[in-house]
């Protein structure tokens, strides 16, 4: 399933400033249905604003940020996109610290979302059976009646891409999944979302580089708010420029 | 939808109805049924003080279900109490009839004494209580509506809200206060005789009002757990907690409190419904930010995020200030100020909160000393 498909997201010269500030300067990305992309950057490289601006969190000042076929992101608000099928991992993970682990999964659950129909939704056995499921993949299992704010941090990130699932979007976007997470950890969340990329489309943004050779996909550079360079991650380690930006710090 | 309030209870419901339904019972038969000369007696006065407490949970739960459960910080929830309570007293006012000072057959007196020749538009329909009854909710409700539905979409959260809600009733304080609007001014409206066709000073209509009260308090408990216990409940404890992350899982925030924050403000509007004929009057000091801010203080106290403990924290509190002002009435407000200052240090959940922690505690206790603690899996 990691053949390029048809564009599923799709920027072209987004540029955002915040007071004088340009966030991102003329950034164009393409990302294919099917397609895990891995996001490096130095601090201040747009990454976070980025994500920002397509989960409608950030209004472009010009530029086109379209999903699917012809889809204006820079239309929608967060709900809007979200329900579209954009589910976004924070970069600190974001749990319902006062709601318990299969709580938070079942309120991501692709279910309803109007107040009235929530007001009187009983989850049913299908409801019971996709949660387990996904307590399984991220490995929470045991812990579906812990509270969200007893979770240690790398279960934390971890329920949060398991909420990301229960979402089932097409396009995931997880910012830093692995930040502050043991090696074993690192490890472990890279196959989870490489298992997860089997049948999504995924955004990562991370800055751990064994983390991003472990998924082994393209990576986009960002600098300054534009793409530096693209390509598999020993092309861009090998690019002068990266070198001098970033890597070589 | 009696499975969707049935399905909501746990045992502290159970107790907290039964607590309530055994007040009403046990205050009615010893004002009524128990002998004056009896040292058991409880004198009509008592009875609607305990009615007015009633009311205050009322107000209590309405301001816990959108502070406790969704984060919405309210200090002008007494302003929709107030709204409620002016419907009920324009309705009370219509009842006097002839028997004013002036015995005009149509205006009240204030209106005789401004110099009104007829009634304004805004009176009418307020000789008949269900209409009176249906604008005690209404009315705030639509307030609370229009007020929510521009300060949710223009994403007004934390402080800001609570300054803009403080700046609302104060508003209604002044225009209140204006004689001009029609609601008798600085004195408010007052000087009932009957309510339904029964005198509101009598012993049994008292009774009756006490009653109503404790039947609503119910009635709005059960409303506002089967509210909590929902998904919807569990959406707006997500949205109190994380709000950016509810938004980014799809939920349409602001709807979500719209709702909360309209359905509280009809809450509140029935309690100063209730409250109206069991004080006897209605004027516009209800509207004073101090009292909104109370209402919130009884919630702290009691138990944020925990309805039985709104209700508790609103009678406990409005039980130890009766007592209090009749001791030693120069010290009530530093000690209201204290016990704020004491809960928000030492009691971030109330008394509640402190209990189910004991509680908690214990049953862990237990637990340990049956069975090894089960290892944590990784």
């Amino acid at each position: 399933m990691t053949q390029a498909g048809d564009t599923l997201l799709y920027l072209d010269n987004v540029s955002v400033s915040f007071d004088g500030f340009k966030a991102l300067n003329a950034l164009s990305l393409y990302i294919a249905e099917g397609e895990m992309r891995a996001i490096i950057g130095p601090n201040g490289a747009g990454k976070t604003t980025m994500m920002d601006v397509i989960t409608g969190k950030t209004r472009p000042d010009m530029g086109t940020v379209a999903f699917g076929k012809d889809i204006d992101l820079t239309k929608m608000d967060e709900a809007a996109i979200a329900t579209l099928g954009i589910g976004r991992k924070f970069q600190k993970p974001t749990v319902f610290e006062s709601h318990t682990v299969y709580d938070n999964i079942l309120l991501a659950l692709d279910r309803p979302r109007g107040v009235i129909k929530t007001l009187f939704d009983k989850s049913n056995g299908t409801d019971h059976k996709r949660i387990d499921e996904i307590l399984e993949i991220t490995r929470l299992g045991d812990l579906a009646d812990e509270l969200g704010a007893n979770l240690s941090h790398g279960q934390k990130q971890w329920l949060e891409i398991g909420m990301l699932l229960a979402q089932d979007p097409m396009l995931l976007l997880v910012d830093e999944p692995a930040a502050g997470m043991t090696d074993a950890e690192t490890a472990e969340t890279a196959r989870l979302l490489k298992d997860i990329a089997k049948d999504h489309s995924v955004v990562v943004v991370e800055h751990d580089m064994d983390f991003v050779r472990d998924l082994g996909v393209k990576v986009t550079v960002l600098h300054e708010g534009s793409v530096l360079a693209e390509g598999s991650l020993d092309q861009v380690s090998a690019n002068q420029e990266v070198i001098d930006v970033y890597l070589g710090r | 939808m009696t499975n969707f309030i049935a399905g909501a209870l746990g045992i502290r419901s159970y107790i907290f109805i039964a607590v309530i339904a055994a007040i009403v019972v046990v205050v009615g038969f010893l004002n009524l049924a128990v002998p004056e000369t009896s040292s058991l007696y409880m004198s009509s006065y008592v009875v609607s003080l305990f009615g007015k407490y009633l009311c205050y949970a009322i107000l209590a739960l309405a301001i816990d279900l959108v502070w406790g459960f969704c984060g919405v910080l309210s200090l002008g929830h007494g302003a929709f109490f107030a709204l409620g309570g002016y419907a009920m007293g324009m309705y009370l006012m219509r009842q006097i009839g002839t028997r004013g000072v002036y015995g005009h057959p149509e205006l009240p007196d204030f209106m005789v004494f401004l110099n009104w020749q007829e009634l304004p538009w805004y009176w009418y329909g307020f000789d008949m209580f269900w209409f009176a009854a249906l604008m005690a909710v209404l009315v705030p409700g639509a307030l609370a509506f229009a007020f929510g539905w521009f300060a949710f979409r223009s994403r007004v959260t934390g402080v800001y809200l609570s300054i803009i809600t403080q700046a609302m009733t104060f508003a209604l304080l002044l225009a209140f206060f204006r004689n001009d609007m029609g609601f008798g001014g600085n004195n408010g409206l007052t000087d009932f005789k009957d309510i339904l066709g029964f005198d509101v000073q009598s012993d049994s209509t008292r009774v009756g009002l006490f009653a109503a009260s404790g039947i609503a308090l119910i009635a709005a408990f059960l409303l506002a757990q089967a509210i909590v216990t929902s998904k919807l409940g569990k959406i707006l404890i997500a949205v109190r907690d994380a709000e950016a992350r509810t938004r980014f899982l799809g939920y349409r925030v602001e709807h979500y409190k719209l709702f909360v924050w309209t359905l509280s403000a009809m809450m509140a509007g029935v309690a100063g419904a209730l409250y109206v004929p069991q004080v006897g009057i209605i004027n516009p000091s209800e509207f004073a930010p101090a009292n909104s801010i109370e209402a919130v203080i009884w919630v702290a106290v009691g138990g944020r995020g925990t309805l039985v403990g709104a209700a508790l924290g609103a009678v406990l509190v409005n039980g130890a200030k009766t007592i209090f002002t009749g001791i030693l009435p120069e010290v009530w407000l530093f000690a209201l100020g204290a016990l704020f200052i004491a809960v928000t240090l030492f009691l971030p959940k109330g008394i509640l909160g402190l209990a189910s922690q004991i509680m908690a505690k214990r049953r862990e206790r237990q637990a340990t000393g049956a069975a090894p603690q089960p290892q944590e899996a990784d």
